[in-house]
């Protein structure tokens, strides 16, 4: 079974788009959606959820107004600034760090779990998914995407499929650390902007750090075939391989608006062919 | 006066639309841009500022003085971060500094006394100007977690500089975790970016839902704009939600921003669109 | 000898399961009486650090070696200060694991024999398994392989080496 994650060093550069239209071309998979801060996926996809789970991210502090005698001692300590004036912890600025439950002389705070998110396990006309959302203003430090990558491993064996497609979230952070660790392979998405080149070194660092093969696609590479050329040629100096470019076409927006995979929703236009292509290149590179 | 420019998606242009603005006040207010996007800030490449002075975002961990540690293990417990390793049969006690918050729990609870703070560098912050334009940039080093703290640090560093007419454009993080919280609380103003798109719908609904916790003044700029996306149209009508602006989905915009120059600077109109935008802002807050 | 192995399931015949810091139990069993005991990993709750937290937890329970598919920088930098042995690309059930373990520890540690690392002491001959097994003495204290010096080392030494199963 070949897992792979689709990830990008900055939002906004295709990542899902491709992911969708790879979960239409690839026979036999299972997806994971690990983009929990702002899943975009299932709109594609139409996920019918089967199975719900409740998500414990952090433990918060919680002051029980009957046992507090207003001391003052834990908004002293809290570096947080998380406790108000009338000792009411505020869930958005609490660390759970545990320092005021601990220095409470009277013990009146103590850390309680709170349903952070969720986690489904879903079908979908492609297969089936498993994926999750963050509540707002939780923090996303990887741990509901180590829960989903687990449970689409456990789904993916059991129905011993021959991929297991990652939607990885943006960005190079802990989520993305999360995604990526203990891979063989990751598939990074860029466009051709002036930060584009320099957000795809950042993640191609990263994905070197965890000991997994980057392969790369330019996406929109006609909107500055100058910026796709000078990308094309660092590739060899960073170590990451070219999977491929995808031009700048207006069908994909129309077929994200129809709310269906470009490959499904325009099997012939310049956007699905490419994607077609790049698909069959990185099947040959893995299976090899 | 504190505008913050937010999306629940990455890559609608909240960039774009921020860099814009300050290009269209700069002659007539003192602006600031401030981009808080700290794991990666990329308004840099629009305004491109003479930078002036760089310093370090700091975090403090703990350090042990192995003379007067007993290896009890107390530190280790009363971590939440699992940030501290104490194992007494080899005697041996270290700090994990990026997985350590710098809440101080460990040095609080010592019986000892033996743990100190010593702070840490979690990242860089940029001061600089352009055009009349001040220009703030957090960038946090790969590797850590401390997200929010960065942001507070810069947004800190420009309350100590900016006098009150000053207008503040905060360049927030994508998404509606806790740093996007943190950028947007202290804003006057939120601006919300989005496109027609069911991702963008999704998105935005999920930031819209921040915003009203927050009880912030909003207002939606729609990017990338073609007609004939009825849901988001239906849910702008259903929430009441003041739309300020749309910028319309035209190739030529895209390859400008490509090529680092941002909306405001490619065309003039644009440029007088924004700045009629801040006053229709300015007159709501006020 | 109590050593760890980490497994998917509470029980000797499930699979190891390969991550440690992550994995869903922990089976701390004492090779000489095959007592062993099932553990619920407590660090699957943990936003990060789960690696060292791990550790501790098998310190805590006096293990000498964890057996387990691979671990990350953090949980190998703790245990190694612990004085643990890691050895990694184990599969199998948790069974396998163990018997195998017990049959390259054949002969006796000579008592005394421990110091920084000696925990390799059981090895025998060619001892050491897993990746970089090196070609210890079956003393473990020295450092064939590019390893940490604990027989069971991380490098590419010519001993069993390449994984057991």
């Amino acid at each position: 079974m070949i897992e792979f994650a689709i990830v990008s060093g900055k939002g906004g550069t295709g990542k899902t788009t491709l992911t969708a239209s790879f979960a239409v071309l690839a026979e036999n998979k299972v997806i994971a959606d690990c983009d929990v801060d702002a899943p975009d996926l299932h709109l594609l996809l139409k996920p019918e959820i089967k199975q719900k789970s409740e998500f414990h991210g952090m433990k918060r502090a919680y002051i029980s107004k009957d046992e507090c005698i207003e001391c003052g001692i834990c908004r002293d300590k809290c570096r947080f600034d998380a406790i108000s004036e009338d000792y009411v912890v505020d869930p958005i600025s609490c660390e759970g760090c545990e320092v005021c439950s601990y220095a409470c002389p009277v013990k009146a705070i103590e850390m309680r779990d709170t349903v952070s998110g969720y986690w489904f396990v879903s079908d979908t006309p492609y297969g089936p998914m498993v994926h999750g959302i963050l509540e707002i203003g939780e923090e996303n430090s990887g741990k509901l995407v180590t829960v989903i990558r687990k449970q689409a491993l456990f789904v993916a064996q059991k129905q011993n499929v021959n991929y297991l497609i990652v939607d990885g979230p943006p960005g190079t952070g802990c989520p993305v650390n999360s995604t990526l660790s203990g891979l063989k392979y990751t598939v990074i998405v860029t466009e051709p902007t002036q930060s584009g080149l320099h957000d795809l070194e950042r993640i191609v660092n990263l994905a070197h750090h965890f000991n997994v093969r980057p392969f790369v696609v330019i996406n929109k590479y006609d909107i500055n075939e100058e910026v796709s050329l000078r990308i094309k040629k660092r590739l060899d100096e960073i170590r990451a391989n070219f999977l491929g470019s995808i031009p700048f076409d207006r069908t994909v927006n129309a077929a994200l608006k129809m709310g269906k995979p470009v490959v499904e929703f325009a099997p012939e236009s310049e956007a699905s062919l490419a994607v077609k292509e790049i698909w069959e290149r990185f099947k040959k590179s893995v299976l090899s | 006066m504190k505008i913050a420019v937010a999306s629940g998606k990455g890559g609608t242009g909240k960039t774009t639309i921020a860099t814009s603005f300050v290009f269209a006040l700069r002659s007539t207010y003192d602006v600031v841009y401030a981009d808080l996007d700290v794991e990666e800030p990329d308004g840099h490449i629009f305004i491109n500022p003479h930078i002036k002075k760089e310093e370090l975002i700091t975090t403090l961990v703990p350090r042990v003085v192995e003379e007067k540690c007993t290896y009890c293990g107390i530190c280790q417990k009363v971590c939440a971060f699992n940030a501290i390793f104490v194992f007494k049969n080899t005697r041996k006690i270290s700090v994990l500094d990026e997985l350590c918050k710098g809440c101080g729990n460990c040095m609080y609870n010592c019986p000892e006394s033996a743990i100190y703070e010593i702070p840490r560098a979690i990242g860089v912050l940029r001061y600089g100007e352009r055009d009349d334009i001040e220009f703030y940039e957090g960038r946090l080093n790969i590797g850590e977690i401390m997200t929010t703290t960065a942001i507070s640090y810069v947004k800190e560093k420009i309350d100590k500089h900016i006098e009150g007419d000053t207008v503040v454009v905060f360049d927030s993080p994508p998404g509606t975790s806790c740093p996007m919280v943190e950028s947007v609380k202290d804003a006057d103003f939120v601006i919300l970016v989005t496109e027609p798109t069911p991702f963008g719908l999704f998105d935005l609904k999920m930031a819209h839902g921040v915003i009203k916790k927050l009880q912030k003044p909003y207002g939606i700029i729609v990017n990338k704009y073609e007609s004939g996306f009825k849901e988001m149209e239906e849910f702008f009508d259903r929430e009441n939600i003041p739309v300020l602006l749309k910028i319309p989905f035209e190739r030529s915009i895209a390859e400008g921003y490509s090529r680092g120059i941002t909306l405001s600077l490619q065309d003039n109109s644009w440029n007088e669109k924004f700045k009629e935008l801040f006053y229709r802002i300015k007159e709501q807050i006020q | 000898m109590k050593i760890a192995v980490t497994s998917q399931g509470p029980d000797l015949n499930s699979p190891v399961d390969p991550r440690f810091g992550r994995c869903q139990y922990f089976i701390i069993i004492d090779t000489d009486t095959m007592e062993y005991e099932a553990i619920s990993n407590p660090a699957l709750n943990a936003t990060g650090g789960a690696g060292v937290q791990a550790a501790q937890l098998v310190v805590s329970k006096g293990v000498r070696a964890v057996l387990t598919g691979e671990v990350g920088p953090n949980a190998e930098y703790a245990l190694s200060s612990a004085g643990v042995q890691i050895i990694r690309g184990v599969s199998g059930t948790v069974l396998d694991a163990v018997n195998f373990f017990k049959t390259q520890a054949t002969g006796t540690v000579p008592p005394g024999i421990q110091g920084p690392g000696g925990f390799g002491g059981g090895m025998g001959p060619g001892g050491g398994f897993g990746p970089g097994g090196g070609k210890g003495m079956g003393f473990g204290g020295r450092r064939r392989g590019k390893g940490r010096g604990f027989g069971g080392g991380r490098g590419r030494g010519a001993g069993r080496g390449k994984g057991w199963f």
